[in-house]
């Protein structure tokens, strides 16, 4: 593990890991859309490993779907779905460990959940309640971040202080294929690739940045050779392939953690569903781009693999399902007690710095007089946006 | 409320109107605007085939192609950068960004180019630029989907800004944008974009820049206020018949319409402004400011202010805690009568 030592002379060596010659290799998979093992390929995972990934997938998937409807019923408010991309981010995180740290988007509820993030949790910051945010202490997690590309510079941050800190762990970055247009994803990479800090750059390239398809948002072939520029590794892989994204993760882990040279991952997936609960995709993409990606589908091909090995039966199937509703619903319960129990309004106020001078002190005080005992949180909603008709976030009042 | 009265087009026939939304008025203006002038061209993500996450382009990528309404990148920076180019070299760019509180990206280009190239260069390179963008908040949106920046732009000497308040405003306003010679920042509070409808004129003219409007009269108390706080001040003022208010609609909040807010609190005595951005630095104390220097002695009580609390904005349960309501404003004013 030489990334312990800092390197005084940045430009002197040349962040090579051993072996790299800097080209991209073919795109990396072991399983076909039906869920067969590339020929002579070894499964990077035992069975048992696999099956859990597989749970892991489902559950994030069955929650999901469950946001949805909860979305469509008023009971939460808008969030950005992660139908499709489950394999990218459960095979990612089980390549690492509690003492990385993992740096989301907005769409990463898979990733986070794996992580040990509480569904309750992530259900509160659905329904509005920064209390949903509240990452344990010591959890190596941040929060969602919404302003694309800038979570990117944090991971950068945060590996630099491990590095710094004779700490074990490195950082993965989540972003997508619209991200890779903003300034400072490249400002991030190139960060991390002069300064040789270990991070991983995940970019799940799910072909489409709410309305714009990929091959508008990059004129380059692969988003991965975007790399070679920065002077890091750059790979592709079958984003929906839970075991060529575990392997790809693995080995950029590895390479991280003993060179501190950075890897920048190609996850090719698609987003299955609406980029946010209001948006339409019926607008931008056709039926056949989407049906195309029925069959590609992660979680039906893992499932496959294992079935045909005889790992996973329906009776598995039958109790996972049970499993999860049943946690869903609980969550969901929590949540909404919680809500019921009306906290306090004003906590706006209470984070803001860690001490409230007395002009702000002043103005809470005002803000409670003036709510006079009124409850003004806003838990149902009243204008449930009709997909597509006005904005892929929140819902607009609409005039007579 | 009818007919448009500071239409540029002078006209003897009764001009032809509609009722719409603003985003249909937006739509409209800058549909009528491309038709008129060729160097129009918009550039911004998601506009063109989706027709813009609000629906304001609509349409227009149909009408007038894609090499004039533009699905970009997503880059901010790139857009508004791009955007000032275009406009030194002669053509006259709409640049949406999906939302203000995704302006800080562009912030260096705006701030350090866009409001300087005019007078670095004593006039001879111009930034004939509007930028639009939704902002403001209550419509239950996800994080920084909701913050009022406008006083960050306000603050930046060089730039006009703009704040319709509705249909009407919008309309007059943007085709004030697309024909001023400066760069314009066009802020659309988005919690209004389908909650009004009004008479929209057809193929009319553009409201004056720099120009508030009397949205009511009244003696007693002086309202400032502009964007999406004019329809909560009119809310508000349902349940406060006794008083007679006065309310001032700013629309353009750089340049202010000096003459136009110290003229009303001579008239009233009394000021209450209103904006949802947060308190500390806000317009209301630059607007306090202006009445100290000119109408301090007409003051018949001190002055009030309704705004966000300075705080960051928080998730949408909590969003009605912060930003001003008819209670508030009300409570306000009551405020004033009494001192
Ligand atoms: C700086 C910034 N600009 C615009 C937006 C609005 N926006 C939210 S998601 C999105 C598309 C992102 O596409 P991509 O990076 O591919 O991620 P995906 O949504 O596909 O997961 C846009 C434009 C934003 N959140 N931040
Ligand atoms: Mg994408």
């Amino acid at each position: 593990m030489n990334h312990d030592t800092d390197h005084p002379d940045t430009h002197a060596s040349q962040p090579q890991a051993a072996g790299w010659t800097f080209e991209i290799p073919p795109r990396l998979r072991f399983l076909d859309e039906d869920g067969r093992l590339a020929d002579g390929a070894t499964p990077p995972l035992p069975d048992d490993r696999v099956r859990d990934l597989y749970a892991h997938m489902s559950r994030a998937r069955i929650f999901d779907d469950r946001l949805l409807k909860l979305q469509r019923q008023g009971r939460i408010g808008t969030f950005a779905p992660c139908f499709g991309q489950e394999a990218c981010q459960v095979g990612s995180m089980a390549a690492l460990t509690s003492d990385d740290w993992f740096v989301p988007a907005f769409r990463e509820a898979a990733a986070a959940l794996y992580r040990g993030a509480s569904m309750k949790a992530i259900l509160l910051y659905a329904m509005g309640f920064e209390e949903g945010q509240a990452v344990p202490r010591g959890v190596r997690d941040l929060p969602v971040a919404i302003p694309i590309g800038s979570q990117i510079a944090h991971a950068v941050g945060l590996a630099w202080a491990m590095k710094r800190k004779k700490d074990k762990g490195i950082a993965i970055c989540f972003f997508g294929d619209g991200a890779t247009s903003e300034g400072v994803t490249h400002e991030s990479i190139n960060f991390a690739a002069v300064l040789r800090i270990p991070t991983i750059f995940f970019c799940q390239n799910n072909q489409w940045a709410i309305s714009t398809p990929r091959r508008i948002q990059t004129a380059s072939e692969t988003i991965a050779q975007k790399a070679i520029a920065h002077g890091i590794r750059g790979i592709q892989v079958d984003g929906n392939d839970v075991l060529a994204v575990y392997a790809a993760t693995k080995e950029a882990a590895d390479i991280a953690r003993s060179t501190g040279m950075s890897t920048l991952i190609e996850g090719i997936t698609f987003r299955r569903g609406v980029h946010t609960t209001a948006d339409d995709p019926r607008v931008y993409r056709t039926q056949e781009e989407e049906d195309a990606w029925v069959k590609r589908d992660p979680i039906d091909r893992v499932r496959k693999y294992l079935e045909a090995r005889g790992s996973w039966s329906a009776e598995d199937q039958a109790t996972l399902e049970s499993r999860v509703n049943a946690e869903t619903q609980t969550a969901m319960a929590e949540a909404e007690a919680f809500r019921d129990a009306k906290p306090d309004a004003l906590l706006m106020f209470d984070h803001a710095y860690a001490q409230m001078d007395p002009y702000l002190a002043r103005q809470r005080q005002e803000a409670e007089d003036a709510l006079e005992g009124r409850s003004v949180l806003q838990t149902i909603s009243k204008r449930i946006g009709k997909t597509g008709s006005s904005s892929v976030v929140g819902e607009l009042e609409e005039a007579e | 409320m009818t007919a448009i009265n500071q239409s540029a087009a002078p006209s003897t026939e009764p001009m032809k109107t509609e009722r719409i939304t603003m985003v249909q008025a937006i739509n409209r203006a800058l549909d009528e605007e491309m038709a008129r002038d060729p160097s129009i061209i918009l550039l911004g993500e998601d506009i063109g085939v989706d027709g813009g996450v609000f629906r304001v382009t609509q349409g227009l990528q149909a009408k007038y192609g894609n090499d004039r309404v533009v699905d970009t990148p997503l880059t901010e920076a790139g857009i508004v950068g791009v955007g000032i180019g275009l406009a030194i070299g002669g053509m006259r760019p709409v640049c949406e960004i999906q939302f203000s509180g995704f302006m800080n990206y562009c912030f260096e280009q705006i701030q350090p180019h866009a409001s300087r190239f005019r007078q670095r260069t004593c006039g001879s390179q111009t930034v004939p630029m509007v930028v639009r963008a939704p902002s403001g908040g209550g419509i239950r949106a996800l994080e920084h989907h909701s913050e009022s920046e406008e006083v960050m732009y306000v603050h930046t000497p060089g730039l006009v800004v703009l704040m319709p308040s509705g249909p009407r405003t919008a309309y007059g306003l943007l085709k004030a944008a697309l024909r001023s010679p400066d760069p314009v920042i066009f802020f659309e509070p988005k919690s209004i974009y389908r909650a009004i409808k009004e008479d929209v004129p057809i193929g009319g003219g553009a409201l004056p820049i720099g120009k508030a409007e009397v949205a009511q009269q009244g003696t007693d108390v002086t309202v400032v206020t502009w964007g999406a706080m004019l329809k909560r001040t009119r809310e508000a003022l349902a349940d406060l018949k006794d008083v007679s208010v006065e309310i001032v609609d700013l629309l353009t909040l750089n340049p202010l319409d000096h003459d136009a807010i110290i003229a009303s609190v001579k008239k009233t005595g009394r000021l209450v402004v209103i904006h949802e951005a947060p308190r500390t630095a806000g317009l209301a104390g630059e607007i306090y400011a202006r009445v100290c220097e000119d109408a301090f002695y007409h003051l018949r009580a001190p002055m009030t202010r309704v705004c966000g609390w300075d705080v960051p904005f928080p998730l949408l349960a909590r969003e009605a805690a912060y930003l001003p309501d008819k209670q508030r404003i009300a409570a306000a004013i009551l405020k004033v009568m009494q001192d």
